[in-house]
C-alpha cells in the first residue's frame, strides 16, 4: 500500500492553442492520508494541474503530454463554494443527490446520510429544511456544504482549490481546521492548492511551487521553508507578512510559525 | 401562490397582461354562454348590419352576428396557439440544452439543424406542408413542430453553455451525477424562465402566423370563424364597413399586447430574483 501511491502525476503537460505549455511536466505523488501542497501566485497553473485530475479542464485545454494515475476516488473542493453550488436547488437535496448516486442508496437512505453530513459538518439544523437555497447561506456555510459534498464521495484523494481564498479572514481558519479534523477521522488524502503558504506549511507534509507552468521546488515543507534554493520560493515566503505587533510576543500562531520560519 | 401574488402586485405588466389574457381566454371559453347566436349558420336575411343593440358589432356578409364570431375565433386561434407551441417548446429546449452541455459533434449537429431550417422562410414551408398535408390546422402544427423548436434551441444552448462554464455544472460533473441528471434537474430548471420568456413572444408571433395564412386562404377553412379568414371576408366591404375586419385584427393586437406584457414581466421578475 505504501508503495503504491493514491495518486501519480507523470510529466503532464496541458496546453490550449495559443500556449503550448500551460503546464509543463510536472510530476507528483500522494499517497494514502497524506497531504501536499501546491503552491505558487495566480496563473502559475496550478489549479490546472489540479483539475486535470478529475478531468476537468476547460474547453480549449487538453492534456498534450504525460500520464495522471488516479488509483481512488477524488473529489474537489471548490475556490468559490457559492458558485459551485446549483442556485436553483435546495442544498439538503443536492446533498442528498449526490450520496444516491455515489453510495448506491435509495433516495430515502440517501436523504438521512445527507442529514448525518450536515450534522458531521457542524451546519445548523435549519440547512435540514427543503427551501434552503445557496444564495440564502453565508459563504462559510456554503463552503461546509461543499466539503459535505465531496466527502459524501467517499473520497481517497481530496482536491481542494484554494477553498479559502473566497472566504472571510475569520470564518478560513474554521473551514481550515474542519478539512483536518475530517481529514484525520476519515483518512482522505490531500491535494492543496493555494497561493498561502501560511495555510500549506501547517497542513501539507510537502510542498510543490510551481511557476509559469513547471515545478521550480519541492519537498518536505519545513526543510523547504526553512532553505529556499529557488529565488522563487524566496520571494514567496518574503510575501508573508508578519505581524509587527504580534512578532514579539512568545508564541505565534500555529498556522503562522511556519511562515515565520 | 401568495409568492405569484406579491410578484404580481409588485410587476405591473405582468398583473396588466395576466389580467388581459385571463380576460380573452374567459371569454372565448364562455362564448356558447355570452352570445346565443352560432358562428357559422348563414342568415340571409340580416346581411352586412350595422352594430346594433341586438348584433353588437354587426353582422357580416352571410349574416353571422361578428361579435359571436369573433369570440368563437378566439377559441380556434388560441387553441391552435398553445396547442401548437407543447412539442417545440419541449424539443427545443431539450436539443438547446443538450447542443449547449455536451459542445463537441453533439452542438455542431444541432447548429447545422437549426441553420438548415432557419434557412428556408416560414411561410415557404407553411405552404408546402399545406400543399402536402391539406390546408388547415392539420398544416399550421406540422409546420411549427419542424420550425418553431429553433427558437428555443438557440436561446437555451446560448444558456447552457454559458452555464457549462459555471463552477457548477463541473462540480455536478466531479461529484459523479450523471449527465442526464445534470440535465434535466439542475440545468432544466435555471435555463426554463428564459425559455418561458421566449414563449410568450413566440406565440405573439404564431398567432399572427395563423392569422396571415388564414387570411392568405391556406390556414383554417370557413366556416370555422378564425380572425384571418375574418379579415379577409371583410376586406370587400372595407370602404363602408371597416369594422369587418378592423375588429379582428384589434383582437390579435390585443392578445399579442397581452402576451408581450406577461413576457416582460416575467422577465422582471425572475431578473429581480
Amino acid at each position: 500500500m505504501a508503495n503504491h501511491p493514491l495518486l501519480h502525476l507523470e510529466n503532464v503537460t496541458l496546453a490550449s492553442r495559443f500556449n503550448p505549455s500551460l503546464v509543463s511536466d510536472v510530476s507528483f505523488q500522494v499517497h494514502a492520508g497524506e497531504s501536499i501542497g501546491l503552491i505558487g501566485e495566480s496563473g502559475s497553473g496550478k489549479s490546472l494541474t489540479l483539475r486535470s485530475i478529475l478531468g476537468l479542464l476547460p474547453s480549449g485545454i487538453e492534456q498534450t503530454d504525460g500520464r495522471i494515475q488516479l488509483n481512488g476516488r477524488g473529489a474537489m473542493i471548490f475556490q468559490d463554494p457559492i458558485r459551485a453550488l446549483d442556485p436553483l436547488y435546495p442544498v439538503v437535496k443536492q446533498l442528498a443527490e449526490v450520496v444516491h448516486y455515489r453510495q448506491q442508496v435509495s433516495r430515502k437512505a440517501s436523504h438521512v446520510i445527507a442529514l448525518e453530513l450536515l450534522e458531521l459538518l457542524g451546519l445548523p439544523d435549519s440547512l435540514r429544511q427543503k427551501d434552503r437555497y445557496p444564495h440564502q447561506l453565508s459563504g462559510g456555510q456554503c463552503q461546509r456544504i461543499v466539503i459535505a459534498l465531496a466527502l459524501a464521495c467517499k473520497p481517497d484523494v481530496l482536491l481542494c482549490d484554494e477553498p479559502t481564498t473566497a472566504l472571510d479572514v475569520t470564518v478560513q481558519r474554521q473551514i481550515l481546521e474542519l478539512i483536518v479534523r475530517l481529514q484525520k477521522e476519515l483518512g482522505y488524502a490531500m491535494v492543496f492548492v493555494t497561493h498561502n503558504l501560511a495555510v500549506t506549511s501547517s497542513l501539507c507534509s510537502r510542498l510543490y511551487v510551481m511557476k509559469e507552468g513547471r515545478l521550480v521546488e519541492e519537498g518536505e515543507t519545513l526543510p523547504l521553508l526553512q532553505n529556499p534554493q529557488h529565488p522563487y520560493t524566496r520571494m514567496l515566503i518574503d510575501s508573508v507578512l508578519p505581524l509587527p505587533e504580534l512578532s514579539e510576543l512568545s508564541e505565534p500562531n500555529e498556522l503562522k510559525r511556519g511562515a515565520d520560519a | 401562490m401568495r409568492r405569484i401574488w406579491t410578484a404580481m402586485r409588485n410587476t405591473p405588466s405582468l398583473l396588466a397582461g395576466t389580467l388581459m389574457l385571463v380576460l380573452m381566454v374567459g371569454v372565448a371559453l364562455l362564448a356558447p354562454l355570452i352570445s346565443s347566436f352560432s358562428p357559422t349558420e348563414p342568415n340571409m336575411g340580416a346581411i352586412l348590419l350595422p352594430p346594433s343593440s341586438e348584433h353588437w358589432l354587426g353582422t357580416d356578409q352571410l349574416g353571422r352576428d361578428l361579435f359571436t364570431r369573433l369570440i368563437y375565433a378566439a377559441r380556434t386561434d388560441l387553441k391552435i396557439m398553445v396547442l401548437a407551441q407543447i412539442i417545440p417548446f419541449c424539443t427545443g429546449i431539450l436539443l438547446g440544452m443538450m447542443a449547449g452541455y455536451y459542445g463537441k459533434w453533439v452542438n455542431t449537429l444541432i447548429t447545422l439543424l437549426t441553420d438548415t431550417f432557419i434557412a428556408f422562410p416560414f411561410y415557404l414551408i407553411v405552404i408546402i406542408v399545406a400543399f402536402v398535408s391539406g390546408a388547415g390546422e392539420k398544416g399550421i402544427y406540422i409546420t411549427f413542430m419542424l420550425v418553431g423548436w429553433i427558437v428555443y434551441a438557440r436561446v437555451v444552448k446560448g444558456l447552457s453553455a454559458s452555464y457549462r462554464s459555471q463552477e457548477w455544472i463541473a462540480s455536478a460533473q466531479t461529484l459523479g451525477l450523471p449527465n442526464r441528471t445534470i440535465l434535466l434537474r439542475h440545468l432544466l430548471p435555471n435555463v426554463l424562465p428564459q425559455a418561458v420568456i421566449v414563449l410568450m413572444t413566440d406565440m405573439a408571433v404564431l398567432l399572427v402566423a395563423i392569422v396571415t395564412l388564414g387570411y392568405l386562404g391556406i390556414g383554417i377553412a370557413p366556416p370555422t370563424p378564425d380572425w384571418g379568414t375574418m379579415i379577409s371576408e371583410g376586406q370587400p366591404f372595407l370602404a363602408t364597413k371597416w369594422w369587418l375586419s378592423a375588429t379582428p385584427g384589434l383582437a390579435v393586437v390585443y392578445t399579442g399586447i397581452a402576451l408581450s406584457l406577461v413576457g416582460d414581466g416575467l422577465a422582471d421578475v425572475w431578473r429581480r430574483k
